[in-house]
């Protein structure tokens, strides 16, 4: 259901380092000396504990937070010199679907595409049968399950160009078959020469998959004011 | 470049359209209070005409406030406001597209229900037209000052007490020369001066508040 034909036009050749990223919240270091190079291919997994920062860290790469130090490389140059051409290829499904519960997911995915400009040859209809939701077009989102909404923000994954999918934890409410699916969706995206980092708890199937494990900073090494008072 | 000022304005007239119900509950606001007025205060026609132009005026502001705090609210709650700021879109013309979406849906309806009112609080007949112009321009000033104050608050649970705090003040200049202009239309004084000066604010608000609010979403988002 998730297969997509092989696609002939690859991707002009990119990368991402994120070089020693750290975020300090609250005077409470998250994260720190974070860094990996990604080339066209490679899916990375973040894991780690909750509260670890995985969320933190993929919205960093996506610039909707800026890190507390270190940098992020996109064709080995800072990420704010070239931010609107890294934003052109990248693909981001955060934790929340992203999806306006009055409208049907059909329509969601139009508002999407047009924010997007996304010129797939690929009709809204197809793209959102694919992905398990036939005969689901036309219902407002608000009427659909949390697997079924979590879905239909999925079916942005085939009608999209861009090369980097970040995905903060896709595989949320999605049934057995559907993890599957969208394994087969990941490691396909990853063959063509695209590039992926995600979130998860799961244990994936798919080979050739890099790990970045978060740990939580030992308050030890910190100020004194390390406790979390939220 | 406009790509995101007309998609953002389909789907937010689109999903207005969906929620009718909840898009009329300033215009109601703004209908109730000004039938309820002659009841509570005096039905006689020459003690009205004298509070009119700021009875509506106010009645006005205060059912944009309440309107405003929704501005950005759902698409925080759902995520689609954390997909917009990382669009390969200039952000102040998406926020502009929702000013306009609210202007459209509150302070349009408001200015036309208006002239209306102004008959049920026996409103002279020399400030109907300056009403209406007042209120077109007024309203659009309120929707626009209101999203800094919205997208400042946006992530605060209950920002509304604070929303009303932080735009207020930002709201009086647009009260006092709607008021005027309307009272002194009444009182058979020239109002092009106190038109001019609204025209004035309009256009500076329309200048600053896309790039405040949009500013003010990314700081909201970083939290």
């Amino acid at each position: 259901m998730f297969t997509t034909e092989p696609n002939t036009d690859l991707f002009s050749p990119y990368s991402l380092d994120l070089k020693a990223l750290a975020f300090e919240r609250d005077d409470r270091m998250l994260f720190s000396d974070v860094s990996v190079s990604l080339k066209p291919g490679d899916i990375l997994q973040v894991e780690g504990p909750n509260g670890c920062g995985k969320t933190t860290l993929l919205r960093i790469i996506t610039t909707a937070l800026s890190p507390s130090a270190g940098q992020l490389l996109w064709q080995g140059q800072n990420i704010s010199q070239v931010r609107q051409d890294y934003l052109h290829n990248l693909l981001f499904l955060g934790h929340l679907p992203g999806l306006k519960q009055a409208l049907s997911p059909e329509e969601n995915l139009i508002w999407w595409r047009r924010l997007n400009q996304s010129q797939v040859e690929y009709c809204n209809s197809e793209a959102l049968a694919r992905i398990g939701l036939r005969g689901y077009e036309d219902v407002p989102c608000s009427n659909l399950s949390a697997g079924q909404q979590r879905r239909a923000a999925l079916a942005r994954l085939l009608v999209t160009k861009a090369p980097l999918w970040v995905l903060d934890e896709p595989f949320t409410a999605i049934d057995k078959q559907g993890v599957s699916e969208l394994e087969s969706l990941l490691t396909e995206h990853s063959a063509r020469g695209g590039m992926i980092i995600l979130s998860t708890h799961q244990d994936l199937g798919i080979p050739g998959i890099k790990r970045l494990p978060l740990r939580q900073e030992s308050l030890g090494q910190h100020s004194s004011f390390t406790m979390d008072v939220t | 470049m406009e790509l995101g000022f007309f998609a953002i304005l389909r789907r937010d007239l689109l999903l207005a359209f969906r929620h009718r119900a909840e898009i009329a509950n300033p215009v109601i606001f703004f209908l109730i209070v000004v039938t309820l007025i002659p009841l509570g205060l005096t039905p006689e026609a020459s003690r009205l005409a004298e509070i009119a132009p700021g009875i509506l005026w106010v009645m006005a502001l205060l059912a944009s406030l309440l309107s405003v705090e929704g501005m950005f609210q759902s698409d925080y709650r759902d995520g689609t406001l954390e997909q917009m700021i990382i669009l390969p879109q200039p952000l102040y013309l998406m926020v502009l597209a929702k000013i306009l979406v609210h202007w459209l849906v509150t302070g349009l309806p408001l200015t036309l229900l208006a002239p209306l009112l102004g008959m049920m609080l026996s409103l002279p007949e020399a400030g109907y037209i300056p009403l209406i112009l007042s209120l077109l321009m007024g309203t659009a000033v309120l929707s626009l000052v209101g999203a800094i104050g919205a997208a400042l608050t946006v992530a605060l649970r209950k920002g509304g007490l604070l929303l009303s705090l932080i735009v207020m003040p930002l709201y009086m200049p647009a009260l006092i020369f709607g008021a005027s202009t309307v009272q002194r239309a009444v009182d058979g004084f020239p109002v092009d001066g106190s038109l001019a000066v609204l025209g004035a604010l309009l256009a500076f608000s329309l200048l600053v508040s896309p790039f405040a609010t949009a500013g003010a979403l990314r700081v909201s988002m970083h939290g």
